[in-house]
């Protein structure tokens, strides 16, 4: 064959492959999962995500309107503009009708804007930014699981109520890490605090050594970590070697269950996180715990219970409102309580900002830790009007109309 | 007090003690770099894959059978460096013949299966390993707190870096390792058995990253992701010291590490990109790289 004639026969096949596509979506429900599989966040939620996305596909009873209900997922590689392209490829071939994922504000954030292009409900999970639902906004985002200003709140003003007054920041260089060192820095200064300084240290760096001994000359009372993943464990673990845990209190502004069972107890100790889930707070949440730990041989991270809730929620809203619409589906969600294993007393507010219950929790220390993932004693209970504020975020352009 | 760009000179004196850690280990993975594409030609893109894995072999030789760090740091490298063997044995060896392009895709295939592996067995946010209770503590340097495990590091590093150079430049293995990498076919008419040579090599390359990972894995997170990330800045520090150079790669990877360590306090955002930078304006200026030879 030659070669012009090979990518004739290429195309015709690649065009019959995307026109079978578009015709199989018209009577499915079809629910993308754009997130981390493979980087620093692949166990916050990664493939585990998928698997708790069919579980609760499974137990809604596999179809809504009779319709199937499809899975896609795709790693984004913490790269915004595979996000993006990829929302967009599947809302332009695959009757795409939902998007769950995201963990990367940044990556979040290009994926948001896909959302309002294309009019396709997109519940932002793993990803921090409080921007999601403040100045980057859209009709069709929902920000389920937590955010940078929930952290600051919780964690901060928690610190700060045992005395640490001077904080010292140690930021993740991008939207998510300014994000969360802003929300905490208000709190430190609402209550009377002061930031003695911060550096910003890249994606992934893997030596925290230099950035800690900034820390240390600062002369602040509180490390505070504006990390997450693996930066989190190796910055702690670095603090830990430098004995700089015994001069500075350390506060873990953003810190996932995996997270701490990578660092281990021994090195996480005492301190204080924000979460929206532990599984071991009810019965519920440890009946999700043991069936999650079933699948995937480790206790659900808050993200993971969130994808199961918001899965469940959406085919909720599908079947009430008998379509697939997305704005009869997004004002269905917007005006439904929410109140299951995951989220207490959650409602979607306007700016898109699903708001719950959020706990802060102090690690405990491996002596009154009594059975394998046994990591955290709950604090404080915050509502989500304490954890978020009770009014919708004015930076949120849709609000203000 | 003293300052230098507005940072107090202890300050200073402690970021670049700091860079000499990190350098060290940029020596040695860059080290391994070097003999292998010196040697071999092989563009080893599996080298951060192997580094993940030494770190790993001690995890779970500590974990799983109660191997200690200092038996680790003898039966990782170990291991490892069989397994480098293996896959040069039954795969590197057919791509001698061709373009160095294809042992580049070849080993960073390898490489992202290892992480593949390792991530569905382990996870990717990884394992804690302790640092060893006869080099725990910190020594008071007036300027800082070293904890003794970092020096420790740079002594046992540069102690590594200095054998290599002795074996490879001033012994008759070396000599015959050079001679085969020059003629082949003449050497093996000499009665030299250059495939197992080559071998032998290749393993021995992967060994070196394996005790950089071993010797990484009290400092940082075990995790699957440990080499990716460094494998990058590695090639940059061997394209700057000269391709296959092994007192470039030594040099330039304790150099690379120091200015690294500057940055970090002088414009911490610009840390990860400060090696890219000088690899750029030095191949502008020297193509061959500061120790390479022109060919």
């Amino acid at each position: 064959m030659t070669r012009k004639s090979t990518i004739v026969v290429l195309g015709a096949l690649l065009g019959l492959y995307a026109a079978s596509q578009a015709s199989a979506a018209a009577d499915q429900v079809v629910i993308g999962d754009i997130d981390d599989m493979s980087g620093v966040y692949a166990d916050v939620m990664g493939q585990a995500g998928i698997d708790v996305i069919n579980m609760a596909i499974a137990d809604f009873g596999g179809t809504v309107l009779g319709k199937k209900i499809t899975v896609l997922s795709v790693d984004h590689q913490n790269k915004p503009d595979i996000g993006a392209s990829k929302f967009r490829e599947w809302a332009d071939q695959n009757g795409l009708t939902l998007v769950l994922g995201g963990s990367n504000t940044g990556v979040s954030i290009a994926m948001s804007k896909v959302a309002a292009a294309k009019k396709i409900p997109f519940i932002a999970i793993g990803a921090g930014g409080a921007s999601l639902t403040g100045a980057d906004c859209t009709p069709y985002t929902i920000h389920y699981a937590y955010d940078t200003t929930a952290l600051g709140n919780g964690t901060a003003s928690a610190i700060i109520k045992e005395g640490g007054k001077t904080w010292f920041f140690i930021t993740a260089d991008y939207a998510f890490g300014t994000q969360l060192q802003d929300a905490a820095t208000k709190v430190v200064l609402a209550n009377g605090g002061k930031v003695l300084g911060a550096v910003r240290a890249p994606l992934g760096t893997t030596d925290y050594s230099s950035f800690l001994l900034q820390a240390q000359a600062s002369g602040a009372q509180v490390l505070g970590l504006a990390n997450a993943g693996t930066d989190f464990s190796n910055s702690l673990k670095a603090a830990n070697e430098f004995g700089i845990t015994k001069t500075m209190k350390p506060a873990a502004l953003l810190a996932f269950l995996t997270d701490i069972h990578a660092a281990t107890l021994q090195t996480a100790q005492g301190l204080y996180l924000t979460t929206g889930f532990y599984w071991d707070i009810n019965d519920q949440t440890r009946a999700f715990g043991k069936r999650f730990f079933a699948k995937v041989n480790r206790m659900p991270t808050m993200d993971q219970a969130a994808v199961y809730s918001a899965t469940i929620q959406y085919l909720n809203a599908v079947k009430a409102v008998g379509s697939t619409d997305s704005d009869k589906v997004m004002a269905q969600l917007k005006k439904t309580k929410i109140n299951d294993f995951f989220a207490k007393d959650g409602y979607i507010r306007a700016d898109g900002l699903m708001v719950h219950t959020m706990y802060v929790m102090k690690v405990k220390t491996p002596a009154e830790s009594k059975y394998p993932w046994d990591y955290y004693k709950v604090v404080k209970v915050m509502t989500g009007e304490e954890a978020d504020g009770a009014q919708p975020d004015p930076t949120c352009p849709m609000v203000k109309k | 007090m003293t300052t230098v760009f507005g940072v107090p000179l202890p300050a200073i004196l402690g970021q670049l003690m700091l860079g000499l850690v990190n350098g060290s280990f940029y020596a040695l993975l860059s080290l391994g770099l070097a003999v292998i594409f010196g040697l071999l030609g092989v563009v080893n893109f599996a080298h951060g894959a192997f580094y993940m894995l030494g770190a790993f072999a001690a995890y779970i030789g500590l974990a799983s059978f109660g191997v200690n760090y200092w038996w680790a740091l003898l039966l990782a490298p170990l291991a490892v460096g069989l397994l480098g063997i293996v896959i040069e044995r039954l795969l590197l060896r057919h791509l001698y013949q061709v373009e160095p392009v294809y042992g580049l895709l070849l080993t960073f295939g390898i490489a992202l299966i290892a992480e593949g592996v390792m991530r569905s067995l382990f996870g990717a946010s990884g394992k804690s390993y302790p640092v060893p209770s006869l080099l725990q503590g910190g020594l008071n340097l007036g300027f800082m707190v070293l904890p003794i495990y970092r020096a420790w590091v740079i002594l046992a590093s540069v102690t590594v870096c200095g054998v290599t150079w002795f074996l490879i430049e001033r012994t008759r293995l070396g000599s015959r390792l050079r001679a085969a990498t020059e003629n082949a076919k003449l050497v093996q008419a000499f009665g030299i058995n250059v495939p197992l040579l080559v071998m032998c090599t290749y393993g021995a390359g992967v060994a070196l990253a394996a005790l950089a990972g071993v010797l990484a894995a009290p400092v940082v997170q075990v995790s699957p992701l440990m080499g990716s990330s460094l494998v990058i800045v590695v090639f940059a520090v061997v394209v700057i010291g000269g391709m296959g150079s092994i007192p470039g790669a030594i040099v330039s990877g304790l150099v690379l590490g120091l200015i690294e360590g500057l940055t970090k306090v002088i414009y911490p955002e610009a840390s990860n990109i400060v090696v890219f930078v000088i690899m750029a304006v030095v191949l502008i200026w020297r193509p061959a790289g500061l120790f390479g030879k022109e060919q």
